[in-house]
């Protein structure tokens, strides 16, 4: 599976790592609906330094598509909240 | 798929999807969100230069409380040797004052430095990741002239799609970043230039007397502290003090400050 978190890059996840990688997703979301700061920090860093640590970084100029996207590591509980109520943090 | 991940996942994917069915000419599409991309790019630039700007700003005022600093400890020992300590003490409150709002706007423009230092970092970032949009893109517009699998050609562009949202992000928060530290430096700045030569004592709105009272013992404090120091430095404030005595014979020294117990033994 391949992961791009933004702001950073693409990475490559091995299949034994993606349960992981859900549970500390669903986390963050509950952190994020509980509007708690500091469980929604840590639970995100969490999650990076997961892909981090156990996935293998793809060139800049691969550009393959990944499977699944992760909002940059810095973003902020706020800035996730409008992930979900509004159209996302993309700009048009 | 629930979570963060899916939600951004399929926000980019719907958006990336959505510019490349709206164009007839995905190559098109491609160039003309590069050009978009640059201009962001140029944007953040500017916003950087905007931030450097008012960080300048804010050192000048700086410099400028600095010199009124030299200025009001100048008059307050003018004051005292002129025996007007009630002046004194209006200068060396106002240098209080001032010295506070110095130390708010050293936090303030160490934060900038920081905070450029970090946007500085990410617009080259953001350039190496649009240098490598572009590479890839004159690929895929040769990929699409062939006119040969097509399939390829568009999961080729949803990639580059993604690079885009990517860079895209990343510009539109760097650029709602230096909109924010402009505001928040101009803020300090004017909050400096209309409250730096206020007179604190005055009635005014903000603070309630409170507040006031209890920086007034605070200010008061230092500022006895200080005009104490300055009325050794002088020599214990007496009216009269010739600035060139005849040089006193040992033993003749008549102590400012009330001497330790031991002081008369010495003086003998």
């Amino acid at each position: 599976m391949i992961v791009r978190i933004f702001s950073d890059g693409q990475y490559r996840l091995p299949e034994a790592v993606h349960d992981r990688l859900h549970e500390l997703d669903n986390r963050t979301v509950a952190a994020v609906d509980a509007a708690d700061e500091a469980a929604f920090t840590s639970t995100y860093a969490e999650l990076i330094e997961l892909i981090h640590e156990k996935g293998e970084r793809l060139d800049d100029d691969d550009l393959t598509p990944s499977d699944l996207m992760l909002p940059p590591a810095d973003i902020s509980l706020e800035e996730a909240r409008s992930e979900f109520t509004g159209d996302g943090l993309l700009p048009d | 798929m629930p979570g963060l991940t899916g939600r951004m996942s399929t926000i980019v994917k719907a958006k990336v999807s959505k510019v490349l069915d709206r164009a007839e000419d995905p190559a098109e599409t491609l160039d003309y969100s590069y050009t978009k991309q640059l201009e962001l790019l140029q944007n953040v630039k500017k916003g950087i230069a905007d931030v450097v700007t008012s960080k300048k700003r804010l050192q000048m005022q700086e410099a400028q409380m600095q010199q009124q600093l030299v200025k009001l400890d100048t008059q307050a020992r003018q004051a005292l040797a002129a025996n007007r300590e009630d002046l004194a003490r209006t200068a060396l409150e106002r240098k209080q004052n001032i010295q506070t709002e110095l130390q708010g706007l050293d936090t303030q423009i160490a934060e900038l430095e920081d905070q450029q230092q970090k946007l500085i970092d990410s617009e080259s970032a953001m350039r190496a990741k649009l240098e490598a949009f572009r590479t890839k893109k004159e690929v895929i517009k040769a990929q699409y002239s062939a006119a040969e699998a097509q399939v390829r050609i568009s999961e080729a562009a949803t990639g580059v799609g993604e690079q885009m949202a990517d860079v895209g992000l990343a510009m539109q928060r760097a650029l709602d970043k230096t909109e924010n530290m402009k505001a928040r430096a101009s803020a300090v700045g004017e909050l400096e230039a209309s409250g730096t030569f206020e007179d604190l004592t005055q009635i005014g709105s903000g603070k309630d007397d409170i507040d006031r009272q209890l920086e007034a013992i605070g200010a008061g404090g230092a500022v006895d502290d200080e005009l104490a120091k300055m009325k050794a430095e002088l020599g214990s404030g007496a009216p009269a003090q010739p600035a060139l005595a005849a040089p006193a014979p040992d033993g003749e020294e008549t102590p400012a400050a009330p001497a330790p117990d031991d002081g008369e033994a010495a003086s003998q």
